[in-house]
């Protein structure tokens, strides 16, 4: 059972309920539980979106997308079915903050799934967990049967004639490309995670082609709190443009790693060295990855910076999915960024070439680096195979690749020239496992 | 035999629950075939791999062509077409876990078990994965033997947990 953290500085909306037992409807409906949705029934699409856009929530799974103004452009009248896709496929590196969501409050993802459904028109609600979280999934299957045992799911909720509110849970079998937003769509309908081009985006043809939201597991936690508090509080928690609060995952070398809750805007390094203990040992720091393997690398001297999507944006990485990824001074950025697009080419689903055989080449080439045969062109090789990635495949992979290896060439080269020079090199990751499933 | 449980397919291969299951489970979509991934891994729960005659029975529930079913089986990487152990141990080695220690965990599982990265026990216990990410890093270096979390893990704690399933004293979530 993963440990449960605290610090002072947490501000607790999302995880208020943590630790207390709302895996049971009883305890989650003791605790404010399914109020939100009651509210939302009573005051009706426009309002929902309205205190949607005046939250300034964005999307928690890495993209940052004001929600509100993603519901908004679900059409209102539609011949298909709309469908509300809850994305709970957390399989970004150094991301686990789903994970505590689903284990302690599964209800608030359902109870945000049926308020998203109320403000665009569905009438049914998927909730997607990655097929390693069985256990996860369990506990969310429950929590949906006891939601449909109490009245809040099914027919006429609330006795309201006509608010009627399907959820059906779907379980992964393992691809870090399914939490793509199109990909998530073709698994859920049977089929290869690839994914779709876009335009139409999902909100116009989605799930079965009908208009579909589609939002990741802590933004729908985070909908039942915001209209509880109003919008507007919730934002103020925040900083500007980027409202309310955020489950930031800090593992790798501190002393406390953990899911910790803090506001929007909050400074990395107080996040690193107060919230979670400080560099673990009493080492150095040297590098901090901020959101999740796919985000350019930060140096220590780079950190003094607030944690929001705007900040993060102007120093040159992203928020992403706030799992944040402590290095010391100890670690091989080669070592380290070979184990990184080691993961990119074993998860690239292969539908577009540039990632393909980008991470392809970007992989053997780091290896030959790192095993010590590396020459000094391969670094800029691997500069320009990352570069003519970017932006040229369907799905963001490509770039989710391409970034964070810019990134530590970039920020790093003289330790990549120390390798190829042979005054260094690796065997951690050596033979190079290849782990390719044949089938 | 379970009393009352009844499958719709004659013949079935799988257990008259999962059957039962799987009737279900292809009515509940707009689609039969999101029914697919699912069925997929409950029936590897079941046989331990998906056998020929697994997919065979699937397309024909779902309606679909076999090559439909192999195309899907094989883009996802917990599903496999050969048995693992009865304990599958899947130790993570992606950035949080590499951190904290995840290469001296699967170092310590293949020389503990005796085998390598897909490598079955001879006496078809065990079986040993490095796998990406599950979701763990931040009760890193993590694993997971079949679908049980394990975390903060030390060589030590994982000798105990490997004895415990073992001596079938281990939690066998499935």
């Amino acid at each position: 059972m993963p440990t449960l953290v605290s610090h002072p500085d947490e501000v607790k909306v999302i995880s208020r309920r943590f630790g207390l037992g709302a895996a049971e409807i009883d305890k989650y409906i003791e605790l404010d539980g399914y109020k939100a949705a009651r509210l939302a029934a009573e005051k009706g699409p426009e309002w929902i979106i309205n205190e949607m856009k005046a939250s300034g929530l964005r999307g928690r799974g890495g993209a940052g997308f004001p929600t509100g103004m993603k519901w908004s452009f679900v059409p209102k009248q539609s011949a298909k079915p709309k469908y509300v896709l809850v994305n709970g496929d957390e399989s970004e590196p150094g991301t686990c903050k789903d994970h505590v969501i689903f284990l302690h409050d599964p209800h608030t993802v359902i109870e945000g799934a049926m308020i998203a459904g109320m403000a665009i028109g569905a009438k049914t609600g998927f909730i997607y967990l990655r097929g390693e979280y069985r256990y996860l999934l369990k506990i969310m299957e429950k929590a949906v049967a006891d939601a449909y045992a109490k009245g809040f799911l099914g027919k006429n909720i609330f006795g309201i004639v006509g608010l009627d509110f399907d959820v059906i849970t779907q379980t992964g079998a393992g691809a870090y490309e399914v939490g793509e937003e199109s990909a998530l769509m073709e698994s859920l309908e049977g089929k290869r995670g690839v994914p779709r081009i876009r335009p139409p985006f999902p909100a116009i043809v989605g799930l079965y082609g009908g208009p579909t939201v589609i939002n990741n597991a802590e933004t729908i936690a985070a909908v039942p709190h915001i209209l509880r508090m109003g919008g507007e509080a919730y934002a103020k928690l925040g900083s500007e443009r980027n409202g309310g609060t955020r489950l930031f995952g800090i593992s790798g070398h501190v002393e406390r790693p953990g899911i910790y809750e803090l506001p929007m805007g909050y400074n990395l390094k107080k996040a690193i060295y107060e919230v979670a203990g400080g560099i673990k040992d009493g080492k150095k720091l040297k590098a901090v990855v901020p959101g999740g393997s796919s985000c350019p690398v930060l140096l220590p001297e780079e950190i003094d910076i607030g944690l929001d999507f705007d900040q993060m944006g102007k120093a040159g990485t992203m928020l992403g999915s706030g799992g944040i990824v402590v290095l010391d001074e100890t670690v091989s950025i080669v070592e380290f960024a070979l184990r990184v697009i080691k993961f990119y080419q074993h998860e690239s689903c292969g539908w577009c070439i540039p990632c393909r055989e980008g991470t392809d080449w970007i992989k053997k080439t780091l290896t030959r680096v790192y095993e010590g045969g590396g020459q000094k062109k391969d670094i800029d090789n691997v500069q320009y195979l990352a570069e003519n990635m970017m932006g040229r495949t369907f799905c963001p992979l490509g770039d989710a690749a391409a970034m964070p290896t810019l990134g530590f060439v970039k920020k790093f080269r003289k330790e990549f020239e120390e390798y190829v020079e042979g005054k260094q090199s690796g065997t951690k990751l050596m033979p190079a496992q290849e782990l390719v499933e044949i089938h | 035999m379970t009393k009352g449980i009844m499958s719709v397919v004659a013949n079935t291969i799988f257990s008259p629950e999962l059957a039962a299951r799987f009737d279900k489970l292809v009515t509940i979509y707009p689609l039969r075939r999101s029914a697919l991934v699912p069925m997929l891994l409950y029936a590897q729960d079941e046989l331990g791999y998906i056998s020929d005659a697994a997919v065979h029975e699937i397309a024909a529930r779902i309606g679909i062509f076999e090559l439909d079913v192999r195309n899907v089986l094989s883009y996802y990487s917990m599903l496999r077409t050969k048995p693992a152990g009865k304990y599958n141990v899947q130790v993570c080695t992606n950035i949080s876990c590499m951190l904290r220690g995840g290469y001296e965990i699967l170092e310590h599982c293949k020389s503990k078990l005796g085998v390598e990265h897909k490598g079955v026990t001879a006496d078809g216990k065990f079986s040993l994965e490095e796998v990406e990410c599950i979701g763990a890093c931040c009760w890193a270096p993590a694993m997971q033997v079949n679908y049980d979390f394990h975390e903060d893990l030390t060589p030590a704690k994982v000798d105990t947990i490997l004895d415990d399933y073992a001596h079938g004293r281990g939690k066998d979530v499935k």
